[in-house]
C-alpha cells in the first residue's frame, strides 16, 4: 500500500518534472491520490474533504527542500496533518475524590466488556483497586462474561442476580459498594446499543447523571466504516464522551474511523485494543496511527531519520535500485553502514513496514547484533566487486577464500547469502504491493 | 422484509434526505455527480465501486441522452442491482444431516444470528441442533445455550477452553443419533489475520467434511453492517480458508448502510443470504436486494 501510494505520487511528480516550489497542480494531483487512500482507509467522506482542503492550503507554494523529493514532501505534510488531527494521546484522568467511575459505552459487539477487563487489569498493575460492574442486563450471558473475566483476573465484579434492578440502579449500587470492597476505581460495563436508539441512550444519560463518572469512554471497532462519524457524534451529543478506545486494531483494518471519530468529537483517543487477551491494551500513538491510515508502516519516521543522517543522493539512488528490484551485496553493505549510523537496530527494524510483525517476539541483543554486523561487513569486504554485484557466482571455493580472508566460517557466508536472498525477495514483494485499480477517472476534485 | 425496511427508514439520516432532494428533481449538473459519488461512498460502498458506478451512469446518461436527475435514480438502482445475482439458489440444506458452519470476526453477530437462523429453520419444520464451538471467549457457551433455550433447540456444549473440534465431533454424533436434520456450528470470533485461529477453523471444517458427506453444506460468514472496507478483506480471507458459501449481514438496523456487500457480491460472487435487524430472535430476514438498495439510497 505504501509502495503503491508513494509510487503513484512518484509517478505524478516524474511527469511533472522538477520545480522549486509545490505548484497548485502538483498538489492537486497528489491530493487526489491521498484522498483515495484516505477513503479506502474508511475515513469519513466529509472528514476527508475538509482534511484535503487543509493540506492544500498548507502545501501550495511551499518550497521543496533539498532533502525530500516533492512527493515525499507532500506525504510528509499529509502525515503531519493527520497526526495533528488524531491529536495527542489521552490518559485516564483519575482526579477528584475516589471512587473514580469509568463508564464504557458503545455499539453492540464493539468490545466493551473485554475492554472493561483490560482496563481493570492495567489499573491494578498501576496500584489501583478496581471493581467491575456488570450493567448489561440485556445480552444473554453478558453478566456471566464479566464474572468469568473477573475470576480469571481475580478482580471483583459487582452483579445482581436475584433482584430485578435496572442498569442505572445496578451502577449506583456498584459505586456505593466500592468503599466497602476497598475499591478506588469502578468500571461500568454497559450494554451495547445503537446511537439512534433514543430510549437506550436515555439510559446511559441516567447512569451518567447518577454515577458522575470521571471518564465516559466510547469503545469503537477499528473496522468501522463511514458511520463512525454518526456513531461518535450520537454518543457524544447524548452522553458526553471524555475519550475514545479503538478495539480490534490487531486486524488489517486501516482504521480511518479513528480520524473520523476524533475529528467530530474532539475527544482524545486513549487506548487501542490489540487482541482478545486481557493484557492486549496499548496506548495510542498518533504517528503510528497516521502511517497505518496512509498504509505506510512507519516509513515516515524512516524518511525523517533519513533526512537527518543519510547521504541524500545516495538515498535517492538506493531507492531507485530498490524499486527496480536491483539490490546487490554492495547495496546491502551500504545499507548496513547507513543503518548503523542511524541508531538502534531494533528501533529501525520496527519502522520498516511488515517488519514488526515478522519480528514479533524476537528480542534484539544490540551488542550481539553489532558484532554480527561487523562480521558481515568483513565478509562483504573480502569479496571482489564482481562477487558483490552478482552473488550467484559465489561457488564453494570462492566462499572458502572469502571465509579465510575475513576470518569467518563458510557457514556464516552461507547464512549471509541466504539472508541477502530473503531480503531481496522482501524488497521485491514490497514493490509488488500494487492496488490494481482498474479505473482512471476524469474528474475527482 | 418490512421490519428491515422500517428500521432502515427510521435511521435514514438527514444527509441522505438532502441528497435525494438533489437527485430527485431538475437537471443533471456537475454537482449531481459529486453528490452521487458522496452518497455511495458514505454508504460504505467503497471508493472503487462508487467510482465505477458513477462512471457507468455517466456513460448511460451520455448514450441515452438523459438530462433529468430523476433518471439517475432509476439508473443507479439498476446498476447496483446488477452487482447482485439475478437469482440465488435456496440454502443447500437438502441432506439427511445438513451442517451449517458460522464464521466471522469478533463480535460481528455470529451467536445471535445462529439463534435467529435456528428459529427460522425450526419454523420451517426442520429439526435443528446447535454446537457451541466457541470454547474460547468468556461465557460464549452460556450465551449460546441461553439462546438455545429461548428458541427451543438443543445445544451441544463442551468445556470452556476445550477443543472446539471435539465439540463439533460430539455434536455430529448426537445430531445423528437423535435424528436431527440440521446442525448449526458456532465458532469463536477471529480476525482473518490470525493465522493460527484460521487454521483452527479449517480443522473444524475438516472434521465436518470427514464425518458428514459433502459437509459443511453451508458456511456463512457473518459481517457487521457497520464495517467499512475491511469487510471485503474479511470475506476474501474467510473464503480462502473455509470456502464461505454466503453472507449474513448483521446489525443492519443501525445507521450504517452495509454498502461493502456490493463489492463482496460483485467481486467474490457470494450471495447475501440474510440480514440481522435487531437483537431479538425475530429480527432476521432473507436478504432482499430491492429493500437493501432503497436503504442504501435513503429512499422511502
Ligand atoms: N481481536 C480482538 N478482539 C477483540 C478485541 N476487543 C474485544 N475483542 C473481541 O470482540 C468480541 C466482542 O467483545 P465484547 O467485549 O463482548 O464486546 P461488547 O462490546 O461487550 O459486546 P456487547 O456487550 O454485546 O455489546 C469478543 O469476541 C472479544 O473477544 C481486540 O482488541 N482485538
Ligand atoms: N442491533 C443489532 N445488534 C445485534 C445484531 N446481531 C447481533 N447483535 C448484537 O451484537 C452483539 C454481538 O453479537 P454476538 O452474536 O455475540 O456476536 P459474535 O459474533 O458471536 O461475537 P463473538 O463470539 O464474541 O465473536 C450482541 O450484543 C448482540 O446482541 C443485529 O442484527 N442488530
Ligand atoms: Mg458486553
Ligand atoms: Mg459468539
Amino acid at each position: 500500500m505504501f509502495e503503491s501510494l508513494s509510487e503513484k505520487l512518484q509517478n505524478v511528480f516524474e511527469q511533472l518534472g522538477k520545480h522549486g516550489v509545490l505548484r497548485e497542480e502538483d498538489v492537486k494531483q497528489v491530493l487526489r491520490e491521498i484522498r483515495l487512500a484516505l477513503l479506502e482507509a474508511d475515513v469519513n467522506y466529509k472528514v476527508v474533504k475538509e482534511f484535503t482542503s487543509r493540506v492544500r492550503e498548507q502545501a501550495v507554494g511551499k518550497e521543496v527542500t533539498q532533502a525530500l523529493n516533492p512527493a515525499q514532501q507532500v506525504v510528509k505534510i499529509v502525515h503531519q496533518e493527520l497526526v495533528e488531527t488524531l491529536g495527542a494521546p489521552g490518559r485516564l484522568s483519575l482526579t477528584g475524590t475516589a471512587p473514580y467511575v469509568l463508564m464504557l459505552v458503545g455499539l453492540q459487539g464493539s468490545g466493551k466488556t473485554t475492554t472493561v477487563a483490560k482496563l481493570a487489569l492495567q489499573l491494578r498493575k498501576q496500584g489501583h483497586f478496581p471493581l467491575m460492574v456488570a450493567a448489561d442486563t440485556y445480552r444473554p450471558a453478558a453478566i456471566k462474561q464479566l464474572e468469568v473475566l473477573g475470576r480469571q483476573l481475580d478482580i471483583p465484579v459487582y452483579s445482581e442476580h436475584g433482584r430485578e434492578l435496572d442498569p442505572p440502579a445496578i451502577c449506583v449500587r456498584g459505586v456505593e459498594q466500592a468503599n466497602s470492597r476497598g475499591a478506588d476505581v469502578v468500571i461500568l460495563d454497559t450494554a451495547g446499543r445503537l446511537q439512534i436508539d433514543t430510549q437506550m441512550m436515555q439510559e446511559l444519560e441516567t447512569i451518567r447523571e447518577r454515577t458522575q463518572p470521571v471518564e465516559v469512554l466510547l469503545v469503537a471497532d477499528a473496522m468501522t466504516g463511514q458511520e463512525a462519524v454518526s456513531i461518535a457524534t450520537g454518543f457524544h451529543e447524548q452522553v458526553g464522551l471524555t475519550g475514545l478506545i479503538l478495539t480490534k486494531i490487531d486486524g488489517d483494518a486501516r482504521g480511518g474511523a479513528a480520524i473520523s471519530m476524533r475529528s467530530v468529537t474532539g475527544v482524545p483517543i486513549k487506548f487501542l485494543g490489540t487482541g482478545e487477551k486481557t493484557n492486549a491494551l496499548e496506548l495510542f500513538h498518533p504517528e503510528r496511527m497516521a502511517s497505518r491510515i496512509l498504509g505506510m508502516g512507519d516509513v515516515l519516521s524512516l524518511i525523517e531519520l533519513a533526512e537527518e543522517s543519510f547521504d541524500l543522493e545516495e538515498t535517492a539512488r538506493m531507492e531507485k535500485r530498490l524499486r527496480k528490484g536491483k539490490f546487490d551485496l554492495e547495496d546491502f553493505l551500504k545499507q548496513l553502514r547507513q543503518v548503523r549510523k542511524m541508531g538502534s537496530i531494533g528501533e529501525l527494524l520496527n519502522m520498516v513496514p511488515g517488519m514488526k510483525r515478522a519480528l514479533r517476539g524476537v528480542s534484539i541483543d544490540e551488542a550481539q547484533t553489532e558484532k554480527q554486523l561487523k562480521r558481515v561487513e568483513a565478509i562483504i569486504l573480502s569479496m571482489t566487486p564482481e562477487e558483490r554485484r552478482n552473488p550467484s557466482v559465489l561457488n564453494g571455493s570462492r566462499r572458502l577464500r572469502i571465509a579465510q580472508g575475513s576470518g569467518t566460517e563458510v557457514q556464516e557466508i552461507n547464512q549471509l547469502i541466504s539472508q541477502y536472498r530473503q531480503m531481496k525477495k522482501m524488497v521485491k514483494n514490497l514493490n509488488k504491493g500494487k492496488m490494481g485499480r482498474g479505473l482512471s477517472l476524469p474528474k475527482f476534485f | 422484509m418490512k421490519g428491515i425496511f422500517d428500521s432502515l427508514r427510521k435511521t435514514r439520516n438527514a444527509v441522505f434526505g438532502q441528497i435525494i432532494g438533489i437527485l430527485g428533481g431538475g437537471e443533471i449538473t456537475a454537482e449531481s455527480w459529486e453528490e452521487l459519488e458522496a452518497l455511495l461512498i458514505q454508504g460504505d460502498v467503497g471508493v472503487h465501486t462508487a467510482l465505477l458506478l458513477v462512471e457507468r451512469l455517466r456513460e448511460a446518461v451520455r448514450e441515452e441522452g438523459l438530462y433529468q436527475t430523476a433518471d439517475l435514480q432509476r439508473l443507479l438502482r439498476k446498476e447496483i442491482g446488477a452487482l447482485f445475482p439475478e437469482q440465488t439458489d435456496p440454502l443447500n440444506l437438502d441432506w439427511p444431516l445438513a451442517v451449517i458452519l458460522i464464521v466471522g470476526v469478533n463480535g460481528s453477530g455470529k451467536t445471535t444470528s445462529i439463534a435467529k437462523l435456528a428459529l427460522r429453520l425450526k419454523k420451517q419444520g426442520r429439526k435443528v441442533i446447535l454446537a457451541a464451538g466457541d470454547t474460547f471467549r468468556a461465557a460464549a457457551i452460556e450465551q449460546l445455550s441461553i439462546w438455545g433455550e429461548r428458541v427451543g433447540v438443543p445445544v451441544v456444549q463442551g468445556e470452556p477452553g476445550g477443543d472446539p473440534g471435539a465439540v463439533v465431533y460430539d455434536a455430529i454424533q448426537i445430531a445423528k443419533s437423535r435424528g436431527m436434520d440440521t446442525l448449526i456450528i458456532d465458532t469463536a470470533g477471529r480476525l482473518h489475520t490470525q493465522h493460527n485461529l484460521m487454521e483452527e477453523m479449517k480443522k473444524i471444517r475438516h472434521i465436518v467434511s470427514k464425518r458428514v458427506a459433502w459437509g459443511p453444506h453451508e458456511t456463512l460468514l457473518v459481517l457487521d453492517a457497520t464495517t467499512g472496507q475491511n469487510g471485503l478483506s474479511q470475506a476474501k480471507h474467510f473464503l480462502a480458508a473455509v470456502d464461505v458459501s454466503g453472507i449474513v449481514l448483521a446489525k443492519l438496523d443501525g445507521s450504517a448502510k452495509g454498502g461493502m456487500v456490493l463489492s463482496i457480491s460483485a467481486q467474490l460472487e457470494l450471495p447475501i443470504r440474510f440480514v440481522g435487524t435487531g437483537e431479538r430472535k425475530e429480527d432476521f430476514a432473507p436478504f432482499d436486494k430491492d429493500a437493501f438498495i432503497q436503504g442504501l439510497l435513503g429512499e422511502e
